[in-house]
């Protein structure tokens, strides 16, 4: 009896505590134009004004920080928080990402993620094309969650499928 | 007279205002006014046509107009042309912040009637009143003497990254614009607000007029007019994204004398973008 009480104690003690989870899926579609052009995108999470940035893909790499020029084509991004970044920002800043599906996933309590406190947010995704649209899509969440959930919203032009999972 | 009349108008030239296009519209209006990047250049188109913003008429000098950089420093125009119908320049933005590009002019106007009814004005037609031509050319007494304390102010505004507001620090000389919403943080659909000072206190009861670019491409004027409140504020909202003019005229009987009259005119360009 008191091996199985230790047996049961020690499986209790090594099983792993699990950190809760934001994933997301987001498709770059692919667009049939002569002249295409990789969008810039951002990912940020919004909550009460305050933004947690998530990822930013842009032309990092262009010669004399030439790519930053057009990181205010996407509009709302810049506006709640890119103006007052100094990019790149490590972990958050990315190369543009070529068509087809992308997952991103972030820890709680893991940079850029963060911890983040209780309540209702909002996963905002921007993305700008060169010679090209601009599109912004928002998946409203609760923070933490209870249940493993999955969100999704559909973009018409820059963007195709969104998906949010988060995993309590 | 000769040496008289040059020393006139090199200071006409200084303080640069045309007040011949006084009933036409003048505006400086920036290519972007939202910009990132390390260093941006932005470039500026300046003239003087009443279709807004089809320059059509008559360029806007320079020799007036001055950059403003978030330090308060005054920053070059580069590539400065004046041509037919518009001048241009460029700025380059090596300080992050807020940058105002402004041509202002203040001093004295006159209208009087000789003894035989001829009707008088002062400064003439494309010169810029000066005290010294005030004291020689507008007699001390005459029929229906109208002295008035004039003021004219063009303004534009561009952002290198994050907004600050060390450029809207007014002068507190002259009808002035003291922006309380950003003009550099306009969106369709989002009401901004703006304060208006008359030598440094509120300008109450202005009359503002503010109409979309693209003049050409409708029927109407479509104007918004307000008129400021008892604390000189309004407001406007952005019925669309686009390019706007706005124009402010005030007057008063509170000026200094000589003066009788006080008038300010205030215009202004802002960009309002898309959400």
């Amino acid at each position: 009896m008191r091996l199985r009480l230790l047996l049961i104690l020690c499986v209790l003690f090594t099983l792993p505590a699990t950190a809760k989870e934001l994933t997301i899926s987001v498709e770059i579609p692919r667009i049939n134009v002569a002249e295409y052009h990789r969008p810039y995108t951002a990912f940020w999470i919004e909550r009460d004004g305050e933004v947690t940035n998530l990822a930013v893909w842009y032309d990092l790499e262009m010669e004399d920080a030439k790519g930053e020029e057009w990181l205010k084509d996407m509009r709302q991004w810049w506006r709640r928080s890119g103006r007052s970044l100094d990019m790149p920002v490590d972990g958050v800043s990315g190369a543009t990402r070529a068509p087809g599906q992308h997952t991103l996933a972030f820890t709680d309590g893991k940079a850029p993620l963060g911890k983040l406190t209780a309540g209702e947010y909002t996963l905002i995704v921007e993305a700008s094309r060169e010679v090209g649209g601009r599109e912004v899509l928002k998946i409203p969440f609760q923070w933490p969650p209870t249940q493993q959930q999955v969100l999704n919203a559909q973009g018409e032009n820059e963007l195709g499928a969104l998906s949010l999972t988060l995993t309590p | 007279m000769k040496k008289s009349l040059y020393k006139l108008s090199i200071f006409a030239l200084a303080l640069g205002v045309s007040f011949a296009a006084e009933a036409h519209r003048a505006w400086i209006v920036p290519a972007a006014t939202v910009l990132s990047g390390d260093d941006p250049w932005v470039t500026f188109d300046a003239a003087v046509s009443n279709t807004i913003f089809h320059a059509d008429h008559a360029p806007f000098r320079l020799n007036g107009v001055t950059a403003v950089a978030p330090d308060g420093s005054e920053i070059e125009l580069q590539n400065p042309h004046t041509g037919k119908y518009r001048s241009t320049f460029d700025l380059n933005l090596k300080q992050e912040g807020t940058y105002k590009i402004v041509s202002a002019s203040n001093g004295l106007t006159a209208r009087w009637e000789t003894e035989d009814g001829e009707r008088r004005f002062w400064p003439p037609r494309g010169s810029a009143p000066t005290p010294e031509g005030f004291e020689k050319e507008v007699p001390k007494k005459a029929k229906n003497l109208k002295v008035t304390q004039s003021s004219r102010r063009i303004e534009t505004f561009v952002t290198a990254g994050e907004p600050d507001n060390q450029v809207f620090k007014p002068a507190n000389v002259g009808l002035e614009m003291v922006p309380v919403t950003h003009p550099n943080d306009l969106f369709s659909g989002e009401e901004a607000e703006f304060n208006l000072l008359i030598d440094g206190k509120p300008a109450v009861g202005a009359k503002v007029i503010v109409l979309a670019g693209g003049m050409r491409y409708r029927n109407q004027q479509d104007a918004i007019e307000v008129v400021s409140d008892k604390k000189g504020k309004f407001a406007i909202t952005w019925p669309a994204a686009g390019m706007y003019w706005m124009s402010v005229s005030y007057s008063d009987d509170k000026a200094k004398k000589p003066a009788t009259q006080r008038s300010g005119s205030y215009t202004a360009s802002f960009e309002v973008l898309p959400e």
